[in-house]
């Protein structure tokens, strides 16, 4: 269980990051905005409490292994990774730039502390389900955590991966659907529908959980369940709010493949500095 | 005549000589390169017996890996075992892997850069009666042009053989292709066998002409060297198992001495081996060429022999280049 002073410190970190996105985005002038916001809390979960890892040693052999599917929610990955303490805050303003070890979509062999390249979508399941696999055979202890998305569940790859994990029981796999209900073109279930979702986890073996991906420590309690499951790996259905954290864009599709503006970066960042208005002063 | 420093077979010119499928060189070189390294894997798609997968499985249950019938899982499980420190060795038919799973290699396995070893199987118009679907005529030129792909075409099953056990201990991806039909086993296990080594079979006194050939064609090459020489035709036969990264110091040698330079390989002329060959000829020491390959068609069915013949890739073909560019 997490104290109340653990969960208070976790949503700094997210609201940290999600401050760094918006700072990050603005500068690159191109990238996503709704999803990295929306897993904000998911990864500030993952970076500051659920991991096993090492930032000053990002090749640590025994460290768990979180593989991101939908490379393009990067700025998330990044800013969580930085606070952390991979590397410097500042350097995710280099977003995009070139020469910079912040890709548009991550590039395992620019960064240490990316697990792999991603961005194509649908790949990420079974990169995770053949790393688990792996390190099964070695009898090792690591976990291996699959971030995805939505809309690449309309991608092939991902149901052979699914398949794949489900005979192999591979129970040192999690994978985590980002269920934001929107994709470039729209709202997933108007693009391509892909409900029911659990059942279909279901049906092909897995153990399937759901939970609000904004709240902590229902999050932190459903990866928690995960690792006692056995004979299967588990899918944790994450439903988050596309933008979380800034209302004039939130579940607002439109906002799923472009940068705030200058202005409107300030005014995204004043609400996530002032906690929608509860603290009445922005901090610094 | 022939280069003794190749030690090749014999008799290679005999007409009972020894024929074996290049895929068989998969099967065994994986069992011996899994002897030498419990971190080798192979992971099949549903046709272990064909692909010849079916001898590491043998040898090495727990370490192979069946997808079932899914390619793009094939390289992405692949990719992530990779990762965790296995080296796999992927098999199916080329046109599957890598024709149906390009991407997925393209982004995790060569953007990505890690020790996969994917070996594509039924290569070539020689894999016959299946027809055009199965007859994989591009994938020399779709690996190739990946960063960090090291492309390997092995003339025999003793030399893919020795590719798979040279894969095996090379960092990075590597691409190995593999056919179908039984064809002449003209090297031997002296012959040299390095990645991005070339070699000469054949080498008459006053060469005026080079053929360069991949695959399981270096054989003819070598019949069409013979059949120039009673014409009093003096070549060098070079063959060229890498495709990448090129022999480029022997390759530009034998063009410098020959000053002609013919290029054969079971693959579309656009792009393949030939084209590899054209390019650096081009820029270094550009010379008369003639490329032979699929003219830009696709196949159909027939036996091995037949189709060969069908699309110009026999010995006669050969010749009739060599007299072209002699203006014969």
């Amino acid at each position: 269980m997490l104290t109340d002073n653990e969960i208070k410190e976790l949503e700094s970190h997210a609201r940290d990051i999600r401050e760094t996105i918006i700072q990050m985005l603005v500068a690159a002038g191109s990238g996503h905005t709704a999803g990295p916001l929306g897993m904000a809390d998911i990864f500030a979960a993952f970076y500051f409490h659920i991991l096993k890892h090492n930032p000053a040693n990002p090749d640590w052999e025994e460290r768990d292994r979180l593989i991101l599917s939908n490379g393009h929610i990067c700025p998330v990955l990044y800013a969580s990774m930085a606070h952390a303490g991979y590397f410097p805050v500042k350097e995710c303003l280099t977003l995009r730039k070139l020469g910079s070890r912040l890709q548009g979509h991550p590039e395992r062999v620019r960064l240490p502390g990316l697990e792999t390249t991603s961005g194509p979508l649908g790949e990420g399941l079974s990169q995770a389900a053949g790393a688990a696999y792996a390190f099964r055979m070695d009898g090792k202890k690591q976990h291996i955590y699959c971030l995805m998305s939505d809309g690449e569940q309309q991608e092939g790859n991902t149901w052979e991966a699914a398949m794949f994990a489900g005979k192999n029981k591979l129970h040192n796999l999690t994978a985590i659907m980002d269920r934001n209900n929107i994709q470039i073109e729209g709202m997933t279930e108007d693009v391509m529908p892909l409900e029911p979702l659990a059942d279909k986890y279901r049906a092909f073996n897995w153990h399937v959980l759901e939970v609000n991906g904004n709240d902590i420590t229902a999050f932190i309690a459903a990866v928690n369940e995960a690792k006692g499951i056995y004979e299967k790996p588990t899918l944790i259905i994450a439903h988050t709010i596309p933008g979380k954290g800034v209302s004039e864009i939130e579940f607002d599709y439109h906002w799923h493949g472009k940068p705030p503006t200058k202005e409107e970066g300030q005014r995204f960042l004043k609400e996530i500095r002032t906690m929608n208005g509860k603290v009445p002063h922005e901090y610094a | 005549m022939l280069n003794q420093d190749a030690r090749l077979s014999p008799n290679v010119f005999a007409s009972d000589n020894e024929k074996v499928p290049t895929r068989d060189g998969f099967g065994k070189g994986t069992v011996e390169a899994g002897k030498a390294d419990s971190r080798i894997v192979v992971l099949c798609a549903d046709l272990a017996e064909s692909t010849r997968a079916e001898w590491f499985k043998k040898e090495f249950p727990e370490r192979f890996i069946e997808l079932g019938v899914a390619e793009q899982n094939l390289a992405t499980v692949a990719s992530g075992m990779a990762r965790a420190g296995k080296i796999p060795f992927i098999a199916s038919y080329a046109a599957f892997s890598p024709g149906r799973n390009y991407e997925q290699i393209r982004t995790t396995i060569a953007l990505n850069n890690v020790s996969v070893k994917i070996c594509g199987m039924h290569a070539g118009i020689s894999v016959g009666p299946d027809g055009a679907t199965h007859q994989m005529l591009e994938d020399i030129g779709m690996m190739r042009m990946l960063p960090h792909m090291t492309v390997i075409v092995p003339g025999d099953a003793e030399e893919a053989r020795k590719a798979v056990i040279a894969a095996a201990k090379t960092d990075g991806p590597v691409y190995i292709r593999f056919g179908r039909a039984a064809t002449p086993l003209f090297t031997t296990s002296h012959t040299p066998f390095h990645i991005g080594k070339a070699i000469t079979l054949w080498e008459s006194e006053k060469p005026k002409v080079a053929i360069f050939s991949t695959g399981s064609l270096s054989y003819t090459a070598l019949t069409a060297a013979r059949m120039l020489s009673e014409e009093h035709i003096g070549s060098i036969v070079l063959h060229i198992a890498t495709v990448k990264p090129l022999d480029t110091e022997t390759i530009l040698a034998v063009a410098r001495k020959t000053g002609r330079v013919i290029t054969i390989e079971e693959h579309q002329r656009a792009g393949g081996f030939g084209s590899a060959v054209a390019e650096l000829i081009a820029e270094q020491h550009p010379i008369p060429m003639r490329l032979l390959g699929i003219e830009d068609l696709f196949g159909q069915s027939g036996e091995p022999e037949e189709l060969l013949k069908h699309y110009g890739l026999d010995a006669l073909h050969i010749r009739d280049a060599a007299h072209a560019l002699l203006h014969i």
